[in-house]
């Protein structure tokens, strides 16, 4: 049992996270968030599996992972 | 108190050592040659750090980083080296940051040569690097001043906050003389009450020394803020030396080695009952504007004034600004290595 | 469950001005996460450089002083001279450290000053426009080399090798911000770079190979990829010294 929270307006969209996640569980939103950005959004399927890595490549510190 | 036979520039620096500069950074220029020896041999001993940098910018910039932590710091050098110190004073004054800066002025332009000369003076009055600023400037005339000023040059640093220049020249810099200096530490200030400085962030949010503000009218408020310091110091801190102001008919103006001619000349006219005087600036920013002042009211007469400086007509500048067109300035400069002599300075009086 | 990845200390809860994608948020939240596990937080001075960084001390909670463009390590060399008992670094880009600064950079690890430098090397002058950089690879289109620069105009100057030579420095190594994995190495080395520091080793220094999506013109995930397959091949990864 795994999860991640996303800062959504902290959010800039380079789509790091969502090219990184082994399990594709991390999708470019639909709307813009308050900087103006199509930021990304979890998809909580219950296969994440808290491997983090979405958390490491995101250069703006949006991502909190739980496990 | 004991009585030593110095140069004056071991003289500026056992008097930085005195006034509790612990840190000194600096780069190999003739003719100040004699300052970083000396803080090489007596900094450690006072347990504070002495570095040869690897250019001026690097010293200028270490002293900015070692004033950024709070310590009492400063670097010497001569005019071109000085010239490639602006950027780092620049930034101090912009950071805010108190630290001393000796130049031992040498003949310019360019390269120059390393005989005496004062053609810095606009260089230290004005803002000598990019931005609207000042350095406070004193200019010692011998070497006990020298030696005394380093104190009051630290003193001043701290309590505005601002980069301070002491100016003085290849003269005042490799004559030897006797001076009384102190045996006690008469100064054990370092680091005391500067809650801005860099010591990290024990208990505290974290101190940021900065000079940078991009967000709009943040710059302008900075500025605004300097400017009401500028007043202040303009205001509190000019310093001058007065010579026979009272009768005087023709005074002369004139700071560090010039003026130590000039007073020998003012000396010889007076032995012929030639009613001259001598106002010597020691705080060439500010400039001692209340010298000329206290001479106008006063003496409510016209009196006649001759600048003399070892540059063409820097310091007449000033002159004429605080004189407003109100007295005739006459002028005697000479610079690149010459020096205006006795005689010449009384025979320029005479055709006043 | 628990929070196995969370937000650091020592890094402000703010958004930063850097453009998608750019290296510098995951150099800056590394520092920050090395700073908390190490318990320096405040012993730490930092010292900011010019160019992107410039206003790190934005972002990162503890103290920092501004140096002027390239002066970094003088401005460090005195903070740490004057105060030893504190944890000193600078974190410059490759304009700063190996262009404008390439003496202070040099002098200070001569002396061996005992210091972390965090050096980012993206290739390119962010903050003016995306002009060449000392880094900057050969055929590489800049704003200053429209046609991709040429070797009159200077072969990547490779600072890290340089250094290695010097006597005085005691640890150099280079990684990269090109995928998460590369990312973990870079915090390893910035985590032996910041001990050396405290077991008062001597000059460390790490450069990050960091991705510059605005002026490569490329989106952020073929930054990452061209950090591996191209720039990486000019930079070899690894431990230089």
């Amino acid at each position: 049992m795994a999860k991640i929270t996303i800062d959504k307006d902290k959010c800039k969209g380079c789509l790091l996270c969502v090219s990184f996640c082994p399990k594709g569980l991390i999708k470019a939103a639909k709307g813009l968030n308050k900087r103006g950005v199509a930021a990304v959004e979890f998809k909580d399927t219950g296969e994440c599996l808290g491997c983090t890595l979405c958390a490491v490549i995101c250069p703006d510190c949006c991502v909190e992972v739980y496990k | 108190m004991k009585r030593i036979l110095m140069t004056g520039n071991e003289a500026m620096a056992e008097g930085a050592i005195q006034a509790g500069c612990r840190f000194y950074a600096g780069y190999p220029i003739t003719p100040q040659n004699e300052i970083p020896a000396y803080m090489a041999g007596h900094m450690p001993q006072a347990g504070g750090v002495f570095i040869q940098a690897e250019s001026e910018l690097a010293a200028i910039n270490m002293v900015f980083g070692a004033a950024a932590c709070g310590a009492r710091a400063m670097t010497s050098s001569s005019s071109p080296g000085i010239s490639l110190k602006q950027e780092g004073i620049s930034y101090m004054a912009g950071a805010e940051l108190p630290a001393v800066i000796v130049d031992v002025m040498r003949g310019g332009p360019g390269l120059g040569n390393i005989w005496p000369a004062q053609s810095d003076y606009f260089q230290a009055t004005r803002s000598g690097g990019h931005g609207d600023y000042h350095c406070i400037v004193l200019a010692p005339s011998f070497v006990q001043e020298a030696y005394d000023f380093m104190p009051a040059a630290f003193d001043l640093a701290d309590k505005y906050r601002n980069p301070v220049i002491i100016l003085g020249d290849g003269m005042l810099g490799q004559t030897m003389e006797p001076l009384h200096v102190t045996t006690s530490p008469r100064h054990h200030v370092t680091r005391q009450n500067k809650k801005w400085a860099l010591t990290g962030c024990k208990g505290r949010t974290p101190n940021i020394v900065k000079s940078f503000y991009m967000k709009e009218g943040d710059l302008e408020k900075v500025n605004l803020l300097l400017q009401k310091k500028y007043k202040t110091i303009k205001i509190r801190e000019q310093r001058y030396e007065g010579l026979f102001l009272d009768d005087a008919k023709v005074i002369i103006v004139a700071y560090g080695t010039m003026a130590r001619i000039c007073r020998a000349a003012v000396e010889r006219l007076r032995e012929k009952a030639k009613k001259v005087g001598l106002i010597r600036p020691i705080s060439l920013w500010p400039f001692p504007e209340n010298a000329f002042r206290l001479v106008n009211s006063r003496a409510r007469r016209r009196v006649k004034f001759l600048v003399a400086e070892m540059s063409y007509g820097q310091m007449l500048e000033d002159v004429r600004l605080t004189l407003d067109g109100q007295a005739e300035v006459g002028f005697l400069g000479r610079s690149g290595g010459g020096i205006p002599s006795e005689e010449e300075i009384i025979s320029k009086i005479k055709k006043l | 469950m628990g929070k196995v990845f969370s937000h650091s200390k020592s890094l402000r809860n703010i958004s930063t001005h850097y453009c998608a994608g750019c290296g510098h948020g995951i150099a800056h939240r590394l520092i920050a996460e090395v700073v908390d596990e190490l318990n320096i937080r405040e012993q730490v001075i930092a010292v900011a450089p010019v160019g992107c960084a410039v206003i790190a001390y934005d972002y990162w909670d503890f103290d920092c002083s501004e140096a002027a463009h390239g002066r970094a390590l003088a401005v460090a060399t005195a903070i740490k001279r004057v105060r030893p008992q504190n944890i000193v670094f600078t974190y410059q880009g490759d304009g700063d450290l190996a262009a404008i600064g390439t003496n202070e950079t040099i002098h200070a690890a001569n002396r061996g000053e005992n210091l972390t430098v965090i050096f980012i090397n993206n290739a390119v002058y962010g903050m003016t426009g995306g002009q060449m950089a000392p880094t900057t690879l050969l055929g590489q289109k800049t704003a200053t080399t429209p046609q991709g620069r040429k070797p009159e105009e200077g072969y990547p100057l490779k600072i890290s090798e340089m250094l290695a030579l010097l006597a005085g420095v005691k640890y150099i190594e280079r990684t990269a911000l090109s995928s998460p994995q590369e990312v973990m190495k870079t915090k390893k080395a910035i985590r032996q770079a910041f001990q050396n520091q405290i077991d008062h080793v001597g000059f460390s220094l790490v450069e990050i190979l960091s991705p510059c999506p605005t002026y490569w013109a490329m989106p952020p995930r073929q930054a990452l990829d061209w950090i591996n397959n191209v720039m990486a091949k000019e930079f070899p990864l690894g431990r230089i010294k």
